[in-house]
């Protein structure tokens, strides 16, 4: 909107519902002011009600094309996204080491992880190789830079998405935990489904399955166990920590599906569980 | 105290409940054209059917704060004038759009109640703001919507404790929220929304 003080229709040419509906949505103005009147006597609409029927028009427009955008950002584009930053992490972190095993072979400071392959990448190494192209280890050190550059990135979309597609869930287990539960669930509705008993060892299948065969105990915590709920609670402990955190995660999955509201209670119920969990005796 | 025009108790299977007419909303009880106003399902019929003064007569102009899903809102569609539904998540606003379809008084924003400019270009100035909205903070919204408040206008807020505290008493936090809100309204009536609505505090404020 080029003047602050205009109503939505200011810029609106007439008969140009889209146009209408994109001022609607990013327009803005500090003070609201008599629009239908306003609106009339600029010549926009003929009088009030044929004001009310474009005002319909343009906000169910604005707001179809909304709610439809900020949609589009589902769960399954969040479960492919958390799953291309985890394989991202997986190759870089299986690249590097067969980056510092090379590397090793031939120079005395070579390092170990990604840590490495990234100083390898930029320094290109002091063994005096003026030549343009680099030896074969430093540019498998700059592919591994870039993978796990890539996996940042992605790091930063689940950051920025996972809230919009599960608020709740998102506040509670973080972002990235968030998006590992989706995926692992195979969506939010499936996750919104799941009994607290399986959201809790979601992603310890292997223990689950051997405790199933009878060969192991029940496993405590799936992949909850990232959570500080879980791992900052005494290992005595842990086991009522992972229930009552899989507990609360499980109902703000179903807030998101079903309402998809944000209830801020849910976060401070939490911590007041895991704060009196935590405050227990151990031996 | 009395029901605004378009609102009225009606019989539904030998139980009289508010009612207003419209096209039904969420599979309501229904009645010729009248449908069941379930206070239960929602706050502003919850503080009607406690018979607070909420100064509704039928035909204002309202700007609804928190619209969710549109229960509550296509209900005061179906007796106030102008009705601007403001709702911030995506999913229930889905639903508001199925509610707005069959009204044509109804204008549905998804917008955030705590950034009023960013829609004070659509919305004109109301006689009454309707606000329930379940975040922190829920004086502060109140007060950032002030603006949209004619000088005679009302504000019907509901305030729900466990948004702001959820281990507080619901009383302290409702002093807290009012004394807060005094800043810009003189509030006229208070009353507990039990039993329809646990710990929420239905609010009837005029703008100073």
């Amino acid at each position: 909107m080029s003047d602050s003080e205009d109503g939505w229709f200011a810029d609106v040419p007439p008969d140009d519902p889209a146009a209408a509906a994109a001022a609607v949505r990013e327009g803005s103005t500090e003070e609201p002011a008599p629009w239908p009147e306003r609106a009339v006597a600029a010549g926009f609409a003929d009088d009030a009600e044929d004001y009310y029927d474009q005002l319909r028009e343009a906000t169910t427009r604005a707001t179809q094309a909304a709610v439809r955008e900020r949609e589009r950002a589902d769960d399954q584009q969040l479960v492919h996204a958390i799953r291309a930053m985890d394989d991202c992490l997986r190759v870089a972190n299986e690249l590097a080491e067969r980056v510092a095993e090379w590397a090793g072979s031939t120079r005395e400071s070579a390092g170990t992880g990604v840590e490495y392959a990234r100083e390898l990448a930029a320094d290109g190494g002091d063994d005096g190789d003026d030549s343009d192209e680099p030896a074969p280890v430093v540019a498998l050190a700059r592919r591994v830079r870039d993978v796990d550059d890539e996996a940042e990135a992605l790091r930063r979309h689940v950051e920025r998405t996972a809230p919009e597609v599960a608020p709740n869930l998102a506040a509670l287990a973080g972002p990235v935990l968030a998006a590992r539960l989706i995926a692992l669930a195979g969506g939010l509705e499936e996750l919104a489904r799941k009994p607290s008993g399986t959201v809790q060892v979601l992603g310890a299948e292997d223990a689950l399955f051997a405790h199933l065969r009878g060969r192991a105990p029940s496993p405590k915590h799936g992949v909850i166990y990232a959570h500080e709920a879980v791992r900052g609670t005494h290992p005595d402990n842990r086991g009522s920590a992972a229930r009552a955190l899989a507990g609360k995660l499980t109902i703000a999955a179903r807030v998101d599906h079903y309402s998809g509201e944000r209830k801020p209670e849910l976060d401070a119920e939490l911590a007041d569980r895991i704060e009196r969990i935590q405050a227990r005796e151990t031996e | 105290m009395s029901l605004p025009d378009g609102v009225r108790r009606h019989e539904f299977d030998g139980e009289s409940a508010l009612a207003t007419r419209g096209e039904p909303v969420y599979g309501e009880p229904t009645d010729g054209e009248w449908r069941r106003w379930d206070p239960r399902r929602s706050k502003l019929g919850a503080m009607l059917e406690q018979g607070v003064e909420t100064g509704l007569s039928g035909g204002e102009t309202v700007l609804y704060l928190g619209a969710a899903a549109g229960t509550t809102v296509g209900h005061v569609a179906d007796f106030a004038g102008p009705t601007y539904a403001v709702e911030f998540a995506a999913r229930p606003t889905r639903d508001l759009l199925d509610v707005a379809d069959d009204r044509r008084n109804l204008f549905p924003l998804l917008k955030d109640a705590r950034t009023p400019e960013t829609y004070a270009h659509v919305v004109e100035p109301v006689d009454v703001v309707v606000q329930d909205v379940a975040t922190r903070g829920q004086a502060r919204v109140a007060l950032a919507n002030r603006r949209f408040l004619r000088d005679d206008g009302r504000l019907l807020l509901s305030v729900k404790a466990r948004s702001e505290d959820v281990t507080g008493d619901p009383e302290a936090v409702f002093e807290e929220v009012l004394a807060a809100l005094s800043e810009g309204y003189e509030v006229r009536e208070r009353r507990r929304l039990e039993p329809f609505h646990d710990d929420h505090l239905g609010v009837v404020a005029a703008p100073r």
